[in-house]
């Protein structure tokens, strides 16, 4: 591993990234920490499976991350759509990520009483737009 | 517009379908039907799909477009006119109900708007197991700048000027550790990452190693090449099964891309990690027992000096770091000891990550500059307490800390100024406590932790701790008598005094600050045999109040044993003899009348 591998790696990600955004593939973080797997996050992560199954769409991507921080608020997952400012949810059920799989990942209109904030916390990016 | 129409999602909850009396289902089928389309466009039950107000809605696939659904004649035409032409429908489109103007931006969010993230810079970012994301988030850059542009004197020396102090509680400058360490010219050395995070009410580490464990085995690498080990081995507690499979996947993916193993990025250097997972004792967080426990042996912790850095596992000098001062290293490198240093207070740089638990609203994992005032973390950022109760006492530091006040609310959070206080910075666990907390209870919890978790290596500890239990129970259970308080003193300041690892020496503070800040709470215990928070349930009369009562008969219909009897309109009588004290009655009674 060299300066110039490390630097082949990161660029070979954000390009694929980027091509993703450009194809308009919609990204959806479940935060899954043990906190997040303790309140639910992985019925959430299998709703979110099923319903793409359902629906037959190709165009999201489903991530698993660590907890974003806010326990209270779990389990929570961030939609990231491209040209559109990322949006946190938070203390989802089954249901509810159902009605923002329709409404925010398919339609475009987030579901605002469900949403904690929209943006990415300070030091963080999406890697590929900036 | 949609050009094409794989499927066709509907909304099947009962509100819209007594909405607008639509058998969705049965309309959607017969219009296909009408249309020839039939079986080949499958349907899809769905919940709400956009509003309530505004349905029943249906939603074409792929694309997501919804539409209102007016009338049955409307909607078979737009249907119709939809599918003849695959082009502009007749019916509505849906206008966005609520805009996403109307989510707050993140950076107005009390709880995100005061952080600032250093070590959790990659939280709920990226994927754990993915070591391409990491590195695309600047990973192992750092590891690079030292490995290629410095000299292991020189990231020594910025880890000095960084001002970095352990994060595992006691505060020892890192810097000087490292130096220490590398000074020692016996080898092999060793390097150890604490991960063994044991006290109640802390989970900032399993975090760390659960949402970015790169960055935990970058600051150990780099902490290999400073002091000259070949060798690191991270001690996770074995109640961490996340956090463990994380690093398990972040060695093997980090050995794969050459940053572990033979020759570390072409450099020549040699390094590895192993994990050793830990058996639930919380004396193993304590450094030299933690050493013991990797070698095999009873984890004790033994006297010190000579220190770890000069003979410790093995016999060898060993650098042990927790995962949070690991996490630092790489930003340090990358960014340099001085921007480091400008983070923060004087003699406390950078920031702390600690967990916010208990009574607050947000509870959750904030990092902060070292200097915040306790305020600013519980009322802001923490949202002040859960419900209407009051804010009574704050708990820092684990078994080991102490609580304090509202008046010391102000107190900037640093390494010193928690000292002086009484409590200390700990790990990072802070504890909020309401009005329900009974404060002596606070006490004796955290006393009968220490008593359960002393490994009994010395007597101040091990019978010390015990005494002190007694006395405790003692006053709660309303036998305490006057002589109990300078009692509960006398043993703290021995066991402080002549304790023999830090455990020991720590497990009086809770005791001993509550006795400073709360002594009318324990005064009331005993001179009075009265519990203030009524928690204690030995001081509890368990008696009607008819002052207050208000012949409501709400405690008699939650009584799980029916000790209490109740007619209308009449006070309710509870028989002692049958009552249980479970405490239900006094939850339910709105009046506390109940005493």
């Amino acid at each position: 591993m060299t300066m110039d591998e490390l630097k082949k790696i990161k660029e070979s990600y954000i390009d694929e990234r980027r091509k993703e955004i450009d194809e308009g593939y919609i990204s959806v973080d479940v935060h899954m920490g043990t906190c997040g797997i303790a309140s639910g996050a992985k019925n959430i992560h299998l709703a979110l499976l099923e319903e793409m199954g359902k629906a037959a769409v190709t165009n999201v991507k489903l991530k698993i991350t660590g907890c974003a921080g806010l326990c209270s608020m779990e389990p929570m997952i961030t939609v990231l759509i491209p040209g559109a400012s990322p949006v946190k949810y938070g203390k989802l059920d089954v249901k509810k990520v159902r009605e923002i799989f329709y409404s925010h990942i398919l339609g475009g209109h987030p579901k605002v009483e469900y949403a904690i904030g929209h943006g990415l916390e300070s030091p963080q990016k999406r890697v590929g737009i900036e | 517009m949609i050009s094409s129409v794989s499927r066709i999602a509907y909304c099947a909850s009962s509100k819209c379908k007594f909405r607008k009396h639509i058998d969705m289902k049965g309309l959607l089928k017969k219009t296909l039907d009408e249309l020839g389309y039939g079986e080949r466009i499958p349907l899809v039950e769905t919940d709400c799909l956009i509003s309530c107000y505004q349905g029943p809605s249906i939603m074409f696939l792929p694309g997501g477009k919804v539409f209102q659904v007016l009338t049955e004649e409307n909607f078979t035409e737009t249907l119709k006119g939809l599918f003849s032409s695959l082009q502009h429908p007749t019916s509505p489109l849906l206008s966005e109900p609520r805009t996403a103007k109307e989510i707050p931006g993140i950076e107005s969010v009390d709880f995100f708007a005061k952080q600032r993230l250093i070590v959790l810079r990659n939280r709920g970012h990226i994927d754990a197991e993915n070591i391409e994301e990491y590195i695309a988030h600047d990973g192992y850059l750092g590891l690079y700048k030292a490995l290629t542009a410095m000299t292991p004197e020189e990231v020594v020396g910025e880890v000095k000027t960084s001002g970095l102090r352990g994060r595992g509680g006691a505060g020892f400058p890192t810097g000087r550790k490292w130096d220490e360490a590398r000074k020692y010219k016996t080898y092999p050395k060793y390097v150890i990452c604490n991960g063994d995070e044991g006290d109640p009410g802390a989970f900032m580490d399993r975090s760390v190693m659960e949402s970015d464990p790169h960055a935990v085995l970058e600051g150990m690498i780099i902490c290999g090449y400073a002091t000259g080990a070949n060798q690191g081995y991270i001690y996770v507690r074995a109640e961490y099964p996340l956090a463990l499979k994380m690093l398990r996947t972040a060695i093997v993916k980090a050995r794969e891309k050459g940053f572990l193993g033979r020759n570390v990025m072409s450099t020549g250097f040699d390094f590895d990690i192993e994990i050793y997972p830990g058996a639930g004792a919380f004396v193993c967080g304590e450094s030299t027992a933690l050493m013991f426990s990797v070698e095999g042996k009873r984890g004790m912790p033994r006297t010190k000096p000579p220190r770890s850095t000069e003979s410790g596992l093995w016999g060898k000098p060993t650098c042990l770091n927790n995962v949070e001062t690991f996490a630092n290293i790489p930003q340090i490198i990358i960014n340099g000891g001085d921007w480091f240093r400008r983070i923060g207070a004087e003699d406390s740089t950078g920031t702390k990550v600690f967990s916010l638990t208990g009574a607050v609203k947000n509870v959750g994992l904030v990092e902060v500059p070292m200097g915040t005032d306790l305020r600013t973390i519980i009322f802001d950022i923490g949202g002040g307490i859960r419900g209407n109760a009051k804010f009574k006492a704050v708990q820092l530091g684990g078994p080991s800390g102490g609580c304090l006040t509202e008046d010391e609310l102000h107190l900037p959070v640093t390494f010193d100024s928690l000292q002086e206080a009484g409590a200390i910075m700990g790990s990072g666990g802070i504890v909020v406590m309401d009005d329900s907390n009974c404060m002596v209870d606070v006490a004796r919890f955290f006393t009968q932790f220490c008593v359960d978790e002393s490994c009994g290596k010395c007597v101040p500890c091990r019978v010390g701790l015990k005494v002190m239990l007694g006395t405790l129970e003692k006053i709660i259970t309303g036998k305490g008598e006057p002589e109990d308080l300078k009692i509960l003193e006398k043993q703290a300041h021995h066991i402080q005094a002549t304790s023999h690892c830090g455990l020991g020496q720590a497990a009086p503070n809770p005791v001993l600050s509550t006795l400073r800040y709360f002594h009318h709470e324990y005064e009331a215990h005993i001179f009075e045999k009265r519990c203030p928070a009524r928690v204690c349930v030995d001081l509890i009369h368990f008696e009607i109040d008819r002052e207050k009562c208000t012949k409501c008969g709400l405690c008699s219909k939650v009584c799980p044993v029916a000790a209490i009897t109740w007619e209308k309109k009449e006070y309710p009588v509870l028989d002692k003899e049958v009552c249980i004290r479970c405490k239900s009655c006094i939850r339910a009674c709105k009046f506390k009348a109940i005493i």
